[in-house]
């Protein structure tokens, strides 16, 4: 008598796992069409043309096809498929890396040589919780993100929304994890030079 | 302590990760240097911000395009 899966995983997963094991051209396609949304909405984030997005879902999926027999029973499908999704985008930025990075330099804060900033700095209304949740002000979050330099974008998409810790963001970049902290960190501050010079124009 | 060491290690003294007299010295600039504050403040609020907006909107992904989902299933046809 066969264990029953976890409580859970949906009933047909399992079930859809071990067609995939046994070859099943049904269930390719079913895992597709079901997964495929989902990791098109992941590729997307790290990859800015549509077309890298796509061609980084259709590697995730041959590579799930060809790993599926190391499939742990008991682990879920659309996570280990997540995963997938997220280094296949990686290894594509990693392939296409042809131009120059973008100088971080003027994003990053200027100061004095007495170590004063250069200019002043303003604080910013903080934005409630209600104005947090509103598309328009994550649409315009992430096109602002989308304007960070390459590097330094994949490091703050694998750390703050991927939620990968800095160890693993390491193995998975090739990096120490002393690399990740700096770049996350740089990330962070040139993502508020472009936010505070966003602010700067709305009030202005 | 300077607002440039100030702004280079932030994150660690943020995440907790300094040394007790370390953290003491930025709690001490904090009390005395108002761009600093307005810095943390902002630094923080970026972060925040940051992590938001990717959270998921209402409603599922948009559907898969059907040529991708031919272009993947032919892909794996091949190497039968």
């Amino acid at each position: 008598m066969p264990k029953a899966p976890p409580p859970w995983m949906r009933p047909d997963e399992s079930d859809l796992v071990a067609r995939l094991r046994a070859g099943e051209d049904a269930a390719f396609e079913e895992v597709v069409r079901e997964h495929g949304p989902a990791l098109l909405v992941v590729t997307r984030r790290f990859l800015r043309n549509e077309e890298d997005a796509r061609d980084a879902v259709q590697d995730a999926f041959l590579s799930a096809f060809k790993a599926i027999g190391g499939f742990a029973q008991g682990a879920r499908l659309s996570t280990w498929l997540h995963r997938i999704a997220v280094n296949a985008a990686l290894m594509k930025l990693r392939a296409k890396r042809s131009r120059p990075e973008e100088l971080l330099d003027d994003l990053l804060p200027r100061f004095q040589a007495d170590g004063h900033f250069a200019e002043a700095v303003a604080a910013w209304q903080e934005t409630t919780d209600a104005d947090l949740q509103r598309e328009e002000t994550r649409r315009r979050v992430r096109g602002t993100i989308d304007r960070l330099p390459e590097t330094y974008r994949t490091v703050l998409l694998l750390r703050d929304i991927e939620e990968l810790d800095t160890e693993e963001s390491a193995r998975v970049l090739g990096i120490t994890p002393n690399a990740v902290k700096v770049r996350l960190h740089r990330a962070h501050q040139a993502l508020r030079t472009l936010l505070d010079r966003e602010s700067r124009k709305a009030t202005a | 302590m300077t607002c440039r060491e100030l702004a280079e290690f932030l994150d660690r003294y943020l995440g907790g990760e300094l040394a007790a007299a370390e953290a003491a010295e930025f709690d001490r600039h904090l009390t005395i240097c108002p761009d600093c504050v307005a810095y943390l403040q902002t630094y923080r609020e970026t972060v925040r911000l940051g992590k938001a907006a990717f959270a998921a909107g209402g409603g599922p992904p948009a559907a898969i395009p059907p040529d991708l989902v031919a272009a993947i299933l032919a892909a794996r046809g091949k190497r039968a």
